[in-house]
């Protein structure tokens, strides 16, 4: 016997220690609308596995409980089921001795809050409140419900212009989507249960960037009815496009120079080159939709003379004004807001930053897109201060690596305190104060506190706010438009506004900032909810053939990511930065897609919306 | 066209054929379980799987296309092995008490699970504890259930009501009633579609021949027993026996061995039917201003749960004659009371239907005119009625035939064909045309509406009443599409036949059940056959039916005809009704 081993993992442990990532991989892909009390169930199972049974909480407790779920599923517990469940689960959880059992009482105890409904439908009347209402995971977390199998096999087939109509029954801006989504559909993709969620962006950016011109499906016979459109963004023109399409006459009035909204004013042309968005709405105007730029409703023209005129209003303004911190010295000279400053780069007013240093307050995308941004505009540092630590930050974790690798400083557990300025209230610097991460929110992300150390100076000449946007109430509120306490509009889930009959709202006006995708969508549920409001119900349909499936015989395969042009190169302009897929990239990415449309519950329960 | 090889054979079949017609088209058949063809191709009970060169895995066969070249074995040790495997784990969760369901012999699982020689349990028996419910006409009994979902698929794709659904998820998914509803709560029509598209016993109508025993051995009751038009069409396909040999005659003498007092024909009260009906539309349309458009037949319980659940607004528009199994029971129960001197409480009257929505109709609270004990006390389907043959030990290839009993059992071939789609429209048509004229048309005039198709139209020219615009549709899933078509002025017509059973009732939800074949349009033919054959072929011809207005009920429409023969289907409600 030797006196010390070295550490080396057993065989059965390595296969263990795969299994983990596997089945880390598995829970994410898990399809949405599953039973919640049978996770709950499967979890406890799981956590019981990992007892050192020791302490007879967890030992047996989680052991009990499990057994108490299952009659609970079984249809086999009362209602006092539900209290016993409860009242042992708390018990392991003050009475555990570690991790292991309390931790798995707590989601037990979470389930009971969170899901109650469910666990009582299930012992009164031997049913799940829950559903897989769409069978298709992708298509699902769609907000729009894009049919992504059938263009992921009509790409995979070369029918480019095909696979554009198609998304442009669900969704007008497949071209914007291309660039900028943020892709909820590939969170749950089942692809990941064998290696990786497929590159559906990826994807889509190759056909809209090998489909040609692709004319739009012509639109119904005229109906005579009029609808005003308020804002000419993503959300304003998905609504206009449909509305159009349907055979109503749609009028945008949009506040700024040009059309596009967010995917013009907040969104770099680095992300989402000009000429593409130009002519995705070129695309979209083409149905035949009347435009009134330059024109703000509230000053120019009042949302009453609208309403009288028009026989029905979606109101899509966006979130396009600034947040303020409130630190002393905001109002100083050359500090400004990310929306004044990405303003200013759409309408091609482009800043001058060359040789300044630039401060950046925020940790979201559009903080990102105001430092990249200022990296361009020749700034000689930028630096993004944020108050929690950089894993925390909001913006997408490659929007964060790619400002770093473009020369950014992120600056992270540091909260602004005040902004310094020279005797002509010209902006100096932005001092911040060094943060400790503190205990989670409800919301389960950590608590920034000061830190015991002195505050720090960060010499600039130019300060952003990048904190977030509001919503331009007025004009609106005081004709009656509903506002929600957190300042953005009432609607229903139909868009539908309160008690104005005529009245739709939707994107993030209603939402507050949120995806070109989610506005897209909205835009899109108003359209059918004016179109039966108005007295009709017009089919948006597009007569795309899709690809029968290939055999379902698919080994592991590693996803094919998009690459981006080189840091050095991309940081001195405002060109397109990522490199999308090749053919043999997106032919053998397209392969790797299951199609659930057809296998699984998609061939039982209709993987396809033909139709809306 | 694609050229593949099946277990060595070479098959040339059209480009996106599946793998297992392919093989089928060349005497290769591979088991199936869930597949119903063009309805349930969805791969669930993975039976069919087979092994393709080439492939790491084994692949089903219902729902993949063949391929150019393609090489394709249906019995390869590891299909073989697969293919017990996944049987086993069927049955697993099967109550496999095979001795006590209705469907043994007559069950794909059943004959599969024999086929392939499973002897002993290899798996624990994993059996669910939820309580039945038999109160319903439809009744499912959820152990047997293989969650093939063909159930689903009839009732969301053919049927379109979409009753039955996938409940909940995970290892406890089960077939369920759909939008947390029970079936006694829901809005289905109990069209029994989903029971006879059912591979194993899970669906089957409510068992009511232990009411009927009860009645046969009651010394102080008066059986009676009507059989419905398609009933003759089926009855003996249990035996095998050729339909011509199997007539309606041979079938009155089994009904009569076991112990009926009187075997009558619902196709008199069909003719009775007729009489009321056409005499109705030709009411409404010689006074078009009074009613609303167009009048619906209302002979179809499933038919008429459908409506009342669906469309509601249109329950004006149906004929106010009752069917003919409720006409039948409230004659029964009072002119027939009368003339043999019973006092009708102790009358009994049986129903033979093809039909499980019938169960639903005669519970129907206002069905009760006669003498205020319902009109028509049981209802038997088809297969219910067989299943008393046997317990009978009836052998009807040795039963002689035998003439119905008078005076409720004559009729026409206007009457039989009520049992086929098109039938009652064809059969009220030539009445009217009668009534309207004096003269008979041509009994073969109004074959536009006779056939499969599910949505029949057709104009026919009355001279004296002008042009009658038709329309006839079998399956609600195309009644549904008409009553849409109807509701958006798509489309007008004046008098209207649905039958909920896709063919009518030759394929009603209380037939005899064949695994994958549709027997509807075959039975509806031995019907049409049948009419071309009788004597007499117009409703207004039958004597009795003649007589009965000349001593009971004076003429159709009239006072006492509207008390027993008619009825308002605004007295009972639909469970979905406020």
């Amino acid at each position: 016997m030797s006196r010390l081993d070295i550490k080396m993992p057993s065989k059965a442990q390595t296969t263990v220690e795969n299994l983990y990532k596997d089945m880390e991989r598995r829970i994410a892909a898990s399809p949405p609308g599953l039973c919640p009390v049978d996770m709950s169930l499967t979890f406890l199972q799981l956590s019981h596995a990992q007892t050192c049974g020791k302490c007879v909480p967890c030992r047996i407790g989680l052991g009990q409980l499990t057994k108490l779920i299952a009659q609970v599923l079984d249809g086999e517990a009362t209602m006092e089921t539900i209290d016993i469940i409860e009242k042992t689960a708390r018990s392991i959880v003050n009475t555990a001795d570690c991790a292991i059992g309390r931790d798995a009482a707590r989601l037990v105890l979470d389930g009971l809050e969170g899901f109650r409904d469910d666990y009582e439908e299930h012992v009164q009347h031997h049913r799940c409140l829950a559903s897989l209402q769409t069978p298709v995971p992708c298509v699902s977390l769609c907000p729009a419900g894009v049919d992504i199998p059938g263009y992921m096999a009509l790409v995979h087939r070369g029918r480019y212009a095909d696979a554009v109509r198609l998304i442009r029954k669900d969704n007008p801006m497949p071209v914007a989507c291309a660039y900028i989504c943020e892709h909820p559909c590939e969170a749950r993709c089942r692809r990941g249960m064998i290696d990786d969620a497929l590159n559906i962006r990826g994807v889509k950016r190759y056909a809209v960037d090998h489909s040609g011109l692709v004319p739009n499906t012509p639109n119904a016979p005229a109906t005579g009815k009029k609808v005003a459109i308020i804002g000419g963004g993503p959300s304003g023109l998905s609504c206009a496009y449909y509305l159009a399409r349907m055979g109503h006459s749609a009028t945008i009035f949009e506040k700024h120079k040009k059309l596009g909204g967010m995917l013009r004013y907040g969104i770099p042309a680095y992300r989402f080159p000009r000429e593409k968005l130009d002519g995705e709405i070129e695309s979209i105007l083409s149905v035949g939709i009347e435009v009134h730029t330059n024109v703000n409703v509230g000053t120019d023209i009042t949302f009453d003379t609208l309403r009288e005129e028009f026989d029905c209003i979606y109101i899509a303004i966006g979130a396009h004004t600034d947040k303020k911190t409130g630190i002393p010295g905001e109002d100083s000279k050359n500090v400004m807001s990310a929306v004044e400053m990405l303003g200013a780069i759409g309408d091609d007013e482009m800043p001058d930053f060359t040789g300044k240093h630039v401060a950046v307050i925020g940790g979201g995308n559009v903080a990102m897109d105001v430092t990249r941004s200022a990296i361009r505009l020749g700034a000689e540092k930028v630096t993004c201060a944020y108050r929690r630590r950089t894993a925390d930050m909001t913006a997408l974790p490659d929007e964060v690596l790619g400002a770093i690798a473009e020369g950014a400083e992120v600056m992270s557990l540091a909260a602004p305190v005040r902004i310094e300025a020279d005797e002509n209230g010209v902006a100096r610097a932005l001092w911040v104060q060094p943060q400790l991460i503190g205990e989670m929110d409800k919301a389960g992300r950590p608590r920034p506190n000061n830190a015991k150390m002195e505050p720090v100076r960060i010499p600039a000449d130019i300060i952003v706010v990048a904190i977030g946007q509001g919503i331009e109430m007025a004009g609106f509120e005081q004709s009656g438009v509903p506002v929600k306490h957190g300042g953005t509009f009432v609607a229903e889930l139909s868009g539908q506004v309160g008690n104005m009959e005529n009245v739709f709202a939707g994107g993030d006006c209603v939402t507050g900032p949120a995806t070109a995708i989610r506005a897209i969508a909205a835009g899109k549920v108003a359209a059918a909810n004016i179109d039966e409001y108005l007295g009709f119900h017009h089919e948006i349909n597009e007569d795309v053939d899709i690809p029968n499936p290939e055999l379902n015989n698919r080994p592991p395969h590693g996803r094919i990511d998009t690459t981006e042009v080189e840091a050095c190169q991309r940081k001195c302009n405002f060109e397109d930065i990522e490199i999308g897929l090749t053919e043999e990239g997106v032919i053998a990415e397209t392969a790797r897609c299951l199609r659930c449309d057809h296998f699984g519950f998609g061939i039982f329960k209709g993987g396809r919306v033909e139709k809306w | 066209m694609v050229t593949l090889k099946i277990d060595n054979k070479v098959v040339t079949v059209p480009e996106d054929t599946t793998i297992l017609e392919a093989a089928k088209s060349v005497h290769i058949d591979i088991p199936t379980l869930c597949y119903l063809k063009d309805i349930n191709e969805i791969a669930a009970c993975r039976l069919c799987v087979v092994e393709i060169e080439g492939h790491a895995r084994l692949v089903p066969s219902c729902d993949n296309a063949v391929a150019e070249g393609m090489v394709v074995y249906t019995n390869s040790p590891r299909v073989r092995e697969a293919r017990r495997v996944n049987l086993r784990l069927l049955l697993s969760q099967h109550d496999t008490q095979c001795t006590k369901c209705t469907r043994s012999g007559n069950c794909k699982l059943q004959q599969l699970t024999t086929d392939y020689n499973l002897l002993g349990e290899h798996y624990v028996k994993d059996l669910k504890k939820t309580p039945d419910d038999y109160s319903n006409p439809v009744v499912r009994i959820t152990n047997r259930c293989v969650r093939c979902m063909r159930c689903v698929q009839i009732c969301d794709k053919v049927q379109g009501m979409h009753i039955w659904d996938l409940i909940g998820t995970g290892s406890r998914t089960d077939v369920g009633v759909g939008n947390f509803r029970t079936l006694s709560e829901s809005d289905c029509t109990f069209c029994g579609q989903c029971i006879t598209h059912c591979p194993v016993g899970a669906l089957q109508e409510r068992d009511d021949t232990g009411r009927v025993w009860d009645a046969l051995a009651d010394p102080k009751k008066v059986t009676i027993v009507q059989v419905a038009p398609a009933v003759r069409a089926a009855w003996a396909e249990h035996y095998h026996l050729d339909p011509k040999f199997a007539t309606a005659k041979r079938m009155v003498s089994c009904l009569k061995e076991m112990g009926f007092n009187y075997v009558f024909d619902t196709n008199f009260a069909a003719d009775l039917t007729i009489m009321e009906e056409g005499s109705e539309f030709l009411e409404r349309f010689t006074h078009r201003d009074q009613y609303r458009w167009p009048m619906f037949t209302s002979c179809c319980p499933g038919w008429m749960r459908f409506v009342k659940g669906q469309f509601p607004n249109y329950v004006q528009n149906l004929s106010s004659a009752k069917s003919p199994q409720g006409m039948f029971g409230a004659v029964a129960k009072s002119y027939f009371a009368e003339k043999i001197g019973v006092d009708p409480h102790d009358i009994f009257v049986v129903s033979v239907m093809p039909c499980t929505a019938k169960k639903s109709e005669c519970e129907f609270p206002n069905l009760n005119d006669a003498c205020g004990d319902p009109d028509v006390d049981v209802v038997l389907t088809t297969r219910e009625m067989v299943r008393m043959f046997r317990g009978e030990q009836i052998d009807p290839a040795h039963m002689p035939e035998q003439e119905f009993d008078s005076p409720l059992g004559s009729s026409t071939g206007a009457a039989v064909i009520f049992g086929a789609t098109g039938g009652v429209m064809d059969a009220a048509l030539r009445s009217a045309y009668y009534l309207v004229t004096g003269e008979n048309p041509p009994a073969d005039t109004f074959t536009a509406v006779r056939g499969m198709e599910g949505w029949k139209e057709a104009t026919f020219t009355i001279p004296g009443a002008g042009p009658v615009r038709v329309a006839v549709v079998s399956g609600l899933g195309n009644t549904r599409r008409l009553m849409n078509a109807l509701q958006a002025g798509d489309v007008s017509y004046d008098f209207v036949e649905v039958m909920a059973c896709p063919g009518g009732c030759a394929g009603g939800g209380g037939q005899p059940i064949h695994d994958g074949k549709e027997l509807a349009e075959y039975r509806g033919d031995v019907l049409w056959e049948i009419d071309r054959n009788m004597a007499v072929r117009y409703s207004h011809e039958n004597e009795d039916v003649l007589k009965l207005y000349h001593e009971y009920f004076e003429k159709p429409l009239s006072h006492r005809a509207h008390h027993l023969l008619h009825t308002d289907l605004t007295q009972w409600k639909m469970p979905t009704e406020k």
